[in-house]
């Protein structure tokens, strides 16, 4: 046996498919739509809620014996925003530019739903090892979701990929654009994000008929 | 032990353990590296100003690349000749002109003290420029940046900056091919104070019309577009009365 026994392989690889956060239990949908108009920053995002989330379950999960239940949401408050300002006054004292592209996202990542989410529902009942294996697993799952948003709507709405021309030029005419093609400026705007989620939600559900609810 | 974490006295003694403990590790934190935080703050300063007046490591097209944070002290000390500060009819020479908080100077002025405009004067190829810091409203926060005119007013370069736009819309003022649009076109209009207005479908989307006072705007982000507008217009209006002490001279 590895280092990960089968169920902890399934807490990490669970919530990128069948139990994914954003397209099975529909949380985190606010960020998913605000930030994913480019694909760098829905990488940056992911990679810091895996972080976030991550180390808030562990802290979390040490502390669930002695957390009072009827504050608890509070305390899981004062963890994840303790975390994420910690990160971002280090940052800015030693890798100031990075601090910079992330500024915007550690309010979203505080409101995050997810991060609340598994706080209440995982870290609170299960141990630091498996708390951190959770919440590795949902960040990614949440993550993953984030990146295939952003490339579509990154290469359909202004025909780039992390910046770089993939189209061909839009002014120049050159490449796609040279037999009429044109960029979907509606990509561009908040709605089409969720518009994609429907999309992905749409195929996983045909390809899983486990996955529908019934009424 | 067990504790019983559900009587009110615990709940009381947990909540304020941790209000002490967090409170002091983050003020600890805060007071550990605000020197540190303020360097580079500072340097970054330097760094967009130099930018505005043409002094980066630009590459010939993509993004943008400041002058590095080891050469900026050496590079401001060069290429800016003059900080002066504007407080009314008086200008007087500070070197750290460029530390003035825009935002404390408009307060100031809202309360009736006299503000203070930091105006930088630059040299590059025997070439004059006058730096003028903004700051204004984008959709969600503060945006700010540096504009570099000639003595005619006509824009050499900007720099722009922003709190919390949103990534991929209205972020992407920052952004070189929005940035680089402002360069040569002028604030006045038939020898009017105009301004630049970020306008949508003015048909020139690689602005090669300089003499109409507008820039191509950024799709999806109509509000920070109308914000930089409004920024330049109203920050550069306070430095009216400089220019034209200068165009007499």
């Amino acid at each position: 046996m590895g280092i990960l026994s089968k169920k902890d392989t399934a807490l990490i690889l669970d919530p990128l498919a069948d139990n994914n956060p954003i397209t099975i239990q529909v949380l985190g949908i606010c960020s998913a739509l605000a930030i994913t108009a480019e694909l760098k920053a829905s990488i940056v995002m992911a990679v810091s809620v895996i972080f976030v989330l991550a180390m808030g379950n562990v802290v979390i999960s040490l502390m669930r014996n002695i957390i009072p239940s009827k504050i608890r949401i509070i305390v899981q408050l004062v963890v994840v925003a303790t975390l994420v300002i910690v990160v971002d006054q280090v940052l800015k004292a030693f890798a100031y530019e990075l601090s910079k592209t992330l500024s915007v996202f550690v309010g979203l990542i505080i409101t995050n739903c997810i991060i609340m989410g598994r706080f209440e529902a995982f870290a609170l009942a299960n141990g630091p090892r498996r708390a951190f294996l959770d919440g590795i697993g949902n960040a990614a799952g949440y993550g993953f979701i984030l990146v295939v948003i952003g490339f579509f709507r990154e290469l359909l709405g202004s025909g780039t990929l992390l910046g770089i021309k993939v189209l061909g030029d839009p002014i120049e005419k050159t490449g796609l654009y040279a037999f009429g093609y044109e960029n979907n400026g509606f990509m561009l705007l908040s709605p089409m994000a969720l518009i994609i989620v429907g999309l992905i939600i749409w195929v996983q559900r045909s390809r899983n008929s486990a996955l529908i609810e019934e009424n | 032990m067990a504790i019983n974490t559900d009587k009110n006295i615990y709940t009381i003694v947990f909540a304020s353990v941790m209000v002490v403990v967090v409170g002091s590790l983050l003020a600890f934190l805060a007071s550990a590296l605000s020197a540190k935080i303020s360097e580079n703050e500072r340097l970054e300063k330097q760094q967009n100003i130099l930018y505005a007046m043409g002094v980066n490591e630009n590459k010939d097209a993509g993004s943008v690349n400041f002058i590095g944070t080891e050469d900026v002290a050496a590079s401001f000390g060069t290429y800016i000749k003059q900080q002066l500060v504007l407080e009314g009819d008086k200008i007087t020479s500070d070197d750290a002109a460029y530390l003035i908080d825009l935002k404390k100077e408009e307060t100031n002025a809202k309360a009736g003290k006299t503000r203070r405009l930091p105006v930088f004067i630059g040299e590059k190829d025997n070439k004059k420029f006058f730096i003028i810091p903004m700051r204004g409203k984008g959709l969600w926060d503060a945006i700010w940046g540096f504009v570099a005119l000639d003595d005619q007013m006509v824009v050499q370069g900007v720099y722009f900056d922003h709190k919390g736009e949103t990534p991929g819309l209205g972020a992407n003022i920052k952004q070189r091919y929005f940035m680089d649009d402002f360069k040569g076109e002028s604030i006045m209009s038939n020898g009017k104070y105009s301004g630049i207005t970020v306008a949508k479908g003015n048909n020139d989307p690689i602005n090669e019309i300089k003499d109409d006072n507008e820039v191509d705007a950024l799709a999806g982000a109509t509000i920070t577009g109308d914000g930089v507008s409004a920024m330049i217009k109203q920050s550069v209006a306070l430095y009216k009365p400089y220019f034209k002490t200068i165009a007499t001279n």
